[in-house]
């Protein structure tokens, strides 16, 4: 197998006397969506959050293609090509549909020192953005603001957005959730031709999308990995079935 | 669109502003052209918090600081230069107004810088009271600095030179002041629809999402913590030409709320709210200021209705009555 693009090693994370993540190890190679699954709880945005480096963890370490980024802040690690979505869509609202991808054009460059230039005048914004847009299937919502948009669309904002730092790995926390069936099926078509720019750590409780994307699979229980493996493995594995499956069942 | 129709109303209250001086020129107010100057640089200090306050979200409560700076760069350097003293490092003083502006500019500029640099560490409440904590620094200061004045302030007889103008001819200055105050609206309007103006909006609404986008906060905040204290500089030493007077008062926090009071009755955000708070704010003075000493608890009324019912403070009213017009015209 080729190296792997984004690797964890030994990661902890307490909450005073909560442990959240309890010596955390994981591989995302490229080409994959890697499923991280567990119930409420069990600590995956935490772990998403330690990646993009929105929390410090107390021990262990994020190495993101062969180089150890434990040392970068949160703006960093997005520029290198760490494009987060959020369990809570986020976008910015008030700004339209363009500015909130052109913003993410601008930021990813690193060129956000430009003072006078309108930028909505600027092709090496609009430009892009207007693909990144297409891409994720809002085109002619590009005026629109971004908080009058639906659910759904929003979703799609945030895969523009992510899109725009092209990058080298997508980490996606609950996208499914508040999607309505058909909205799933969606975006399940979506992140499964997202899988093609790059490889995805996908957080979900839809366990039909997760059966369907899923190359891989890391189950997490109170902080810990129980088990990982392709799908058919966790089907089968009867620590996971009890623990986890056999909860949702 | 929307944008269309704030940039008119813009270009109407700069207008109106220009006609009013002009005009009250031609009447041979001179007066009401001083009054006209007045809401000119109190709009420009303004013009400069709302960047920070509006654009930003930065809530500074010390921009009184900025704004004394501005007024004393001018003071100093004028006295120096009316007794011959020099001033540091073989330097004199200088009456001439291209010298103070950028002295007055530069000297703010580095004193956001370092009060920035601390108090952007902190947000919200804190963030105001570290910006608060500095300008009182500051004001206790200059109390006790005798050499200029001490709690008496500094007075210079003549305006400091522009070349070409008589600056103390009221419709010199006024025309002065006013296009320091176009230039200034245009920086702005420029600088807030540039890369930089979305990523610091982005990073008031949502800065998580503005870190995940690969920006970072602090930079984009201090510069424009920085930019906008130069801005109000301008108007301090401006406003010490005006009133050919500066004193320990230009620091004080209840300056820095007047400014605040600015940006919040015109429109936060709204690029020349600043211009129609600070002529809402001289209109009251002037006119109910003669009838009753109280003329303030009407004024803190009006800034009360303007939070609770019209956010957009007058900008925004303002909007809205555009549009129910047009609205009434298309029924037509
Ligand atoms: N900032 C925080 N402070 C204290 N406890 C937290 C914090 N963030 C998360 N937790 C706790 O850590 C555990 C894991 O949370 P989280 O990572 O959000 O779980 P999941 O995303 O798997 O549902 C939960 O018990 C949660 O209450
Ligand atoms: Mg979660």
């Amino acid at each position: 197998m080729s190296d792997p693009i984004l690797s964890i090693r030994g990661l902890k994370k307490s909450f005073g006397a909560l442990t959240a993540t309890d010596d955390v190890s994981l591989d995302l190679y490229p080409g994959e969506i890697h499923a991280l699954i567990g119930p409420n709880g069990a600590g995956k945005s935490t772990l998403i959050k330690q990646i993009v480096g929105e929390i410090r963890p107390d021990a262990g370490s994020i190495a993101f293609e062969g180089q150890v980024i434990d040392r970068l802040d949160g703006a960093a690690r997005a520029r290198r090509g760490l494009a987060r979505s959020f369990q809570v869509s986020s976008v910015i609202p008030d700004f339209t549909v363009q500015q909130n991808v052109m913003l993410a054009v601008a930021g990813a460059g690193g060129h956000v020192f430009r003072f006078l230039r309108p930028a909505l005048s600027d092709p090496g914004l609009t430009g892009p953005a207007q693909g990144y847009i297409a891409h994720a299937g809002l085109t002619g919502r590009e005026q629109s603001k971004a908080s009058a948009l639906s659910h759904g669309e929003r979703r799609k904002l945030e895969i523009a957005m992510a899109l725009a730092l092209r990058p080298k790995v997508f980490l996606l926390d609950e996208p499914m959730a508040g999607m309505g069936l058909e909205g799933a099926k969606q975006l399940t078509a979506i992140l499964s031709e997202l899988r093609r720019e790059a490889p995805i750590l996908l957080v979900e409780h839809d366990m039909d999308a997760v059966f369907a994307l899923a190359d891989r699979i890391t189950v997490l229980v109170y902080g810990r990995v129980i088990a990982t493996g392709t799908v058919s493995e966790i089907r089968a594995n009867p620590l996971v079935r009890q623990s986890y499956l056999g909860e949702e069942a | 669109m929307t944008m269309n129709r704030e940039f008119i109303i813009n270009i109407m209250i700069f207008g109106l502003l220009i006609a009013v001086g002009i005009g009250a020129h031609l009447a041979g107010q001179g007066f009401t052209v001083t009054l006209a100057t007045k809401v000119a640089i109190l709009g420009l200090a303004g013009v400069g918090l709302n960047l920070a306050l509006g654009y930003g979200g930065l809530v500074s409560f010390g921009h009184a600081a900025f704004f004394g700076i501005g007024g004393y760069a001018a003071g100093v350097l004028a006295s120096h230069a009316a007794n011959g003293d020099p001033l540091m490092f073989g330097f004199g003083g200088s009456n001439q107004m291209l010298v103070i502006w950028p002295v007055a500019m530069l000297a703010a500029g580095f004193a956001a810088l370092m009060i920035g640099a601390l108090s952007l560490r902190t947000s919200g409440v804190y963030f105001i009271m570290v910006t608060l904590a500095f300008a009182q620094m500051i004001y206790y200061f200059a109390i006790s600095w005798p050499r200029y004045g001490g709690e008496d302030g500094l007075s210079f007889y003549v305006r400091n030179a522009f070349p070409g103008m008589n600056t103390l001819k009221p419709i010199e200055y006024f025309t002065i002041c006013a296009s320091l105050l176009g230039l200034a609206l245009v920086f702005s309007g420029l600088v807030t629809q540039s890369r930089f103006g979305l990523a610091l909006q982005s990073i008031r609404q949502n800065p998580q999402r503005a870190t995940a986008v690969g920006i970072r906060a602090t930079p984009v905040r201090l510069t424009t913590f920085v930019i906008s204290a130069m801005i109000t500089a301008l108007a301090g030493a401006l406003y010490a030409d005006l009133n050919r007077f500066v004193s320990p008062s230009m620091f004080s926090w209840h300056m820095s709320g007047e400014i605040m009071v600015f940006v919040i009755l015109g429109g936060v955000g709204r690029l020349c709210g600043p211009i129609a708070g600070a002529a809402m704010f001289i209109l009251l003075e002037h006119l109910l200021g003669k009838v009753s000493d109280h003329w303030q608890a009407l004024l803190g009324l009006m800034l009360l209705g303007i939070v609770l019912f019209a956010p957009g403070g007058l900008i925004g009213l303002i909007t809205k009555g555009l549009d129910a017009l047009r609205k009434e015209k298309a029924d037509v």
